[in-house]
């Protein structure tokens, strides 16, 4: 963020970013059949760019693994997220985020439900009210501004 | 009578001469004919007419009262001054001058061809001095340089450019005048180019010592409020000017003296406040600039500023290059305010500086888990490397304060944020090295930090051990800074770590500060660890040989860890010395049978064996022991182990396997081809008698049967027979002046077993040696009548399909081909056209395509030039140009059953070429390259998209006329049934994102549909491509991309 304005919270804890996924035999065997498990939509998620700091969602511990639930048989996943502070302006923001990388980066079949972890902020029922609602997140990213704010945080950083 | 003749005729050409130049300015003039400029330039040149007749001839147009014929014939003037200025005499330009000077007064059309006029005089050596002054004065008198258009204000500029490097003695008596008139001249200048030029004058003024006077701030004011540049050159700008090329001379110019400070660093600190990311960087790296001329007088008023920007910038910011330019910048300003001298009666600001710092970062580095405590900790790092006062200071506050946070947090993660930080530090005190007397900034808190780094070490976190292995080796550079105890303590540290820790991390960490330190102690580790891994490696299995493979396996890997750090420490020679030693001892219980040594095992001591014959520096010394010790045990282990396998009684010794042999190989081909060479000639003929001859004399333990005949046919041969690789590991790595001796025989034998054997690691490597011998063979008609005898045996040989050593030729072809091809033979042609006939070859056709990989790519023991084989650097493109027309038409003529050999051949070839060659290719081979994307082998596949992958990215040209059947046969291949042909496509698809939009964006919709498929794909891996293909191809053509 550029040097005149002050950020909403300039010096949060830092959490430490898993490695790389171990790759197994059964990875690199033909015939296995690998099922989408928690750690693989951790790993979608956890890189995603905080729209305030140089930092990822995992960094912040916005994301954790203990709070990603995918069960492939019934083609669900559910994630929770925990804003930095109670009243994170930017909540809705990171939650748009996570939703449009699941919608991106998950087969079709997939029903994604995105929300903040009970307790951890002021306005959640309005912010998660809104991520569940379908016409809202498009209409979201009918708006240039949003949509920008949003690729930036997907995008790889270089 | 004669005499006069001639004068008469000189008169008439005289007279001649002077109608042609009043036609030529007639017609230049009132003709308005531009080429006659260039005529009379050529005349003047030539010495037909002089300066002077021209200008009389010019006399009526210069001052005919209508302005433009007086232009015009100021125009001529000046173009042809501009051709002959090196020929003018004094007087003449003085005269010229004058005349110049006075027509700066006349009428404004015609100042344009008066300063290009001016502008050629400046260049002339003729210009008597005393005129440049003159010059000046006029043109800062008469001329108002901004209203003139581009053009004529850059001739101004170049006229002043022109002064300064040939009159700097006059203009400086000039005074602060000259750069008042300068300043005039540029105010409000926007062009661009001009401001190049304009900014040049200035740097010079600065540089070259022009008296500033009271104009410094105005000099200031001009250049300055272009700071930060804002520029972005139009689209095929054709003058090339660029934003770098703008900022670097405008720094230049504002870096450039002292005198500016007080103007400059306000305007700096204001301007790093600004919200575009350009505007800091070039304030931070202007800031850098200054602070070479700069001392603390300059800077001692702005310090808090400064810092405060500093800080914020480097706390706050989201960008790295903001980041290390600030931190680039405060580096430098320390640097600055150390060496800056002081006066007797002011106090150093360097201390006040670092307090600051200190103030204000001190607390975060309490903070581990916070954000701040890198930017705190980098920030002071960055100072302290700056000198050794600054390290010093800096030190003496944060060590006891990282010591005292380390003790009393308990979490792992926040220890280790804290050991990295530590190790920032430790790493930083080598950069500043303390001059001659002064000790260690360290050297007191060794006894803390040793206890420290030591009780790290022993933690349960690998990830801690880690780090504490990096602060160990950091400590263990500082000269003189940790004791022999606590060297001794450290290799006892760091073995444990190897031998017990199973973390792979914490492992390699310990292994790679070992050899670190051990290069610099070596006394100390051949004391401790050596030992302690030799009896780890030679402790027998646990003592009840229990069912559990588990345990098993856990003995192997540390065996192997053992003697992965062996290899890891053996840089010195008297380590070597040491280690060696024991690994070939753990190749002679092998062989014995003791120990329970298995072939993996051995195969690591061979690769530990290589690895130190690798790093070893080239001492006489090592060499000398290389060649008396390990070359003869592992020839004489590898023969006695194919003998006594010729007994059935006994078990077969793991020696005689294929995989051992070829780790073998390696130690004894890269020992060879470092030998010096009487040593090397030696070795030859040791090697040499030994195959032949079965000569045993030279081994260690000799109790060997006589006539031992390893090359010839035996029953249960091959065990013998594969022994051929230790030959050509010794005498195809030699180096080339060294005679190999019999090599008639030598020759005729490999030839021999290489056509008639019928197991393939010998068949092989006795081809492979073959080739390396012939490629260093010297030329001339041995070498010919030898190649055309092995000619006619191959033809022979093949023509017969129902030959059963066919294969065996083949390969002995295709290796002799490349060593040839590799030398630019004349006969490799014929070879390598023998190989393009067999791609038809039902039975060997895909042999042969697979060749040509071989044919174009490094092998690495044989035939390389680390085996000192005769390389040519170009010898690809060769081949390539040579056959790459064969292999198309091949491909157009022959029947579907065979085109993917062809296509498999091609993709081979390409795959090999260097980049740019590849790129200036690939126009006419991409149809079909991309027809091999079709064809049903999957090799062929995978090698065609691993070639294309990176040249995705530079063909933008090509592609765009295939970039339909590109991606349709990119996204069918998606689908492939193979995973890493599915994984590959999607990379290719990923990497076409990244060219120009208008090319891509066509296809997004329908890429972005065909790319869902894989993102259910049931293999891991390629649902992780497909994601990232995806979220790129989303973001194309979207903003904030």
């Amino acid at each position: 963020m550029s040097g005149g304005t002050r950020l909403e919270n300039a010096n949060p804890l830092i959490f430490q970013r898993s490695g790389e996924r171990l790759l197994t035999a059964e990875e690199e065997d033909e015939e296995v059949a690998d099922p989408i498990d928690d750690r693989e939509i951790f790993d979608l998620i956890r890189s995603i760019n905080d729209p305030e700091h140089p930092l990822s969602l995992e960094e912040l511990n916005v994301v954790e693994l203990v709070r990603v639930n995918v069960n492939d048989n019934e083609s669900t996943v559910s994630v929770e997220f925990t804003p930095t502070i109670p009243h994170c302006s930017m909540a809705t923001l990171i939650g748009l985020s996570i939703k449009v990388k699941l919608l991106r980066s998950l087969p079709d079949r997939f029903k994604i439900d995105v929300h903040i972890t009970p307790g951890t902020h002021t306005s959640e029922q309005a912010v998660n009210k809104q991520l569940a609602d379908k016409e809202r997140v498009a209409a979201a990213l009918e708006n240039s501004h949003l949509l920008e704010v949003v690729n930036q945080c997907l995008s790889a950083r270089v | 009578m004669r005499a006069k003749r001639s004068l008469t005729c000189g008169l008439c050409m005289m007279a001649a001469n002077g109608a042609v130049l009043l036609g030529l300015v007639e017609e230049f003039v009132s003709g308005q004919q531009d080429s006659k400029a260039a005529e009379t330039a050529t005349g003047v040149k030539t010495g037909l007419f002089t300066i002077l007749e021209l200008v009389e001839a010019l006399g009526w147009s210069l001052t005919s009262c209508e302005p433009r014929v007086r232009a015009r014939g100021v125009q001529l003037l000046s173009w042809v001054l501009q051709e002959c200025c090196g020929s003018l005499s004094e007087k003449e330009a003085e005269v010229l001058t004058v005349f110049y000077e006075n027509r700066l007064k006349d009428h404004y059309v015609i100042t344009p061809h008066v300063l290009q006029g001016i502008k050629a005089l400046t260049q002339s050596p003729a210009l008597p001095p005393g005129l440049a002054v003159s010059i000046l004065k006029s043109l800062f008198q008469d001329i108002h340089v901004q209203s003139l258009m581009q053009a004529e204000r850059s001739c101004v500029y170049s006229i002043l450019l022109n002064l300064m490097e040939s009159r700097e003695e006059e203009l400086k008596k000039l005074g602060a005048d000259f750069v008042f008139g300068f300043v005039q001249a540029i105010d409000g200048e926007k062009d661009p180019r001009n401001l190049l030029l304009a900014f040049q004058i200035a740097r010079n003024i600065l540089h070259r010592g022009y008296e500033l006077g009271l104009f410094a701030e105005e000099l200031f004011e001009v250049t300055s409020c272009y700071f930060p540049i804002d520029f972005s050159p139009p689209p095929n700008d054709p003058h090339g000017v660029t934003r770098e090329q703008l900022v670097l001379a405008l720094r230049e110019v504002l870096s450039g003296t002292p005198s500016f400070a007080e103007f400059l660093l306000p305007l700096l600190i204001e301007k790093l406040d600004s919200d575009v990311q350009s505007a800091k960087l070039d304030s931070l790296q202007t800031l850098t600039a200054c602070t070479s001329v700069y001392g603390h007088r300059e800077l001692k008023d702005f310090l808090p500023g400064l810092w405060s920007s500093l800080r914020r910038e480097v706390f706050q910011t989201a960008s790295e290059k903001v980041e290390s330019a600030g931190l680039s910048a405060l580096h430098s300003l320390t640097a600055c305010l150390s060496h800056s001298i002081l006066d007797s009666d002011s106090e150093d600001s360097l201390h006040g500086f670092l307090d600051l710092i200190l103030k204000d970062c001190q607390h975060h580095l309490c903070e581990p888990d916070m954000k701040l405590v890198w930017p705190s900790a980098k920030l002071l790092q960055a100072a302290a490397s700056a000198s050794y006062r600054a390290s010093y200071k800096i030190t003496a506050v944060v060590m006891p304060l990282l010591l005292e946070q380390y003790n009393s947090h308990t979490q792992n993660a926040q220890r280790r944020t804290l050991l990295e930080v530590l190790q920032g530090f430790t790493q930083r005190a080598q950069g500043s090295s303390p001059e001659e007397g002064d000790e260690s900034v360290l050297s007191g808190f060794r006894q803390p930090l040793c206890s420290l780094v030591f009780s790290a070490l022993t933690e349960s976190s690998p990830a801690l051990q880690a780090t504490a292995s990096r602060v160990l080796t950091a400590l263990g550079l500082q000269p003189g800074l940790l004791s022999e105890s606590d060297i001794q303590l450290a290799a006892d540290h760091l073995t444990r770590l190897i031998l017990r820790e199973e973390d792979q991390q914490s492992c390699s960490a310990a292994m790679e500060s070992a050899g670190s330190l051990a290069a610099l102690y070596p006394a100390a580790f051949a004391a401790r660890m050596v030992p302690q891994l030799k009896e780890e490696i030679f402790s027998g299995p646990p003592a009840e040989p229990t069912e559990d493979r588990s345990a098993g396996r856990s003995q192997q890997a540390v065996r192997q860890r053992g003697m992965k750090a062996l290899a890891a420490i053996s840089s010195r020679h008297s380590l070597i010395q040491e280690s060696v030693p024991v690994l070939l001892q753990v190749l002679c219980s092998a062989h014995a049978g003791s120990g329970s040594f298995c072939a993996e095992e051995v195969v690591s001591a061979c690769q530990s064996l290589q690895q130190i014959v690798e790093q070893s520096q080239d001492s006489e010394e090592t060499s000398r022991f290389f060649h008396h010790t390990v070359i003869p045990q592992l020839l004489g282990l590898a023969v006695q182990a194919a003998l006594r396998g010729g007994d059935s009684t006994t078990p077969r010794s793991c020696l005689t396997e294929e995989r051992v042999l070829s780790a073998m190989a390696p130690v004894v081909s890269q020992a060879c081809s470092r030998l010096h060479s009487e040593l090397a000639a030696r070795t030859a003929s040791m090697a040499v008698s030994f195959f032949l001859d079965g000569d045993l004399t030279f081994l260690p333990e000799n109790n060997f049967p006589k006539h031992l005949q390893l090359l010839n046919k035996q029953p249960d041969g091959w065990l013998q027979s594969q022994l051929v690789c230790l030959l050509m590991a010794c005498v195809c790595s030699l180096p080339r002046s060294v005679e190999v001796p019999q090599i008639d025989r030598l020759l005729s034998q490999l030839e021999e077993l290489s056509c008639t054997c019928t197991h393939p690691f010998s068949y092989t490597s006795a081809a492979k040696c073959f080739a390396g011998l012939v490629n260093k063979h010297p030329a001339g008609e041995h070498l010919d009548l030898l190649l055309q005898k092995l000619v006619k045996r191959i033809d022979s040989e093949l023509d017969r399909a129902s030959s059963p050593f066919r294969v065996q030729t083949f390969t002995l072809l295709l290796w002799v081909a490349k060593a040839l091809l590799l030398r630019y033979h004349p006969l490799s042609t014929t070879l390598t056209d023998k190989l393009l006939s067999l791609l038809t070859d039902s039975e060997l056709g895909p042999r042969a395509a697979d060749g040509f990989s071989l044919l174009m790519t490094d092998s690495v023991d044989v035939l390389s030039r680390a085996c000192h084989a005769h390389v040519h650097i170009m010898y690809r493109q060769r081949f390539f140009t040579e056959n790459s027309p064969k292999l198309v038409q091949g491909f157009n003529s022959s029947p579907k059953e065979t085109k993917s050999c062809y296509l498999k051949a091609l993709s081979h070839m390409v795959t090999s070429l260097p980049r740019q060659v590849q790129l200036s290719e690939l126009p006419t081979l991409l149809p079909l390259l991309l027809e091999a994307l079709s064809c049903p082998d999957r090799g062929v596949q995978l090698s065609t998209l691993s070639c294309l992958h990176p040249l995705l990215l530079d063909l933008p040209q090509a592609l765009t006329l295939h970039l339909d059947t590109l991606v349709s046969r990119l996204r069918a291949l998606t689908t492939s049934s193979a995973m890493n042909v599915r994984i590959s496509a999607l990379r290719c698809l990923h990497a076409l994102t990244r060219l120009p939009d208008h090319l891509v964006l066509p296809f997004r919709l329908g890429v972005l549909r065909a790319l869902a498929v894989p993102l259910d794909d049931k293999k891991r891996l390629v649902r992780r491509e497909a994601v990232l293909a995806r979220g790129e191809w989303f973001l194309l053509g979207s903003p904030g991309r």
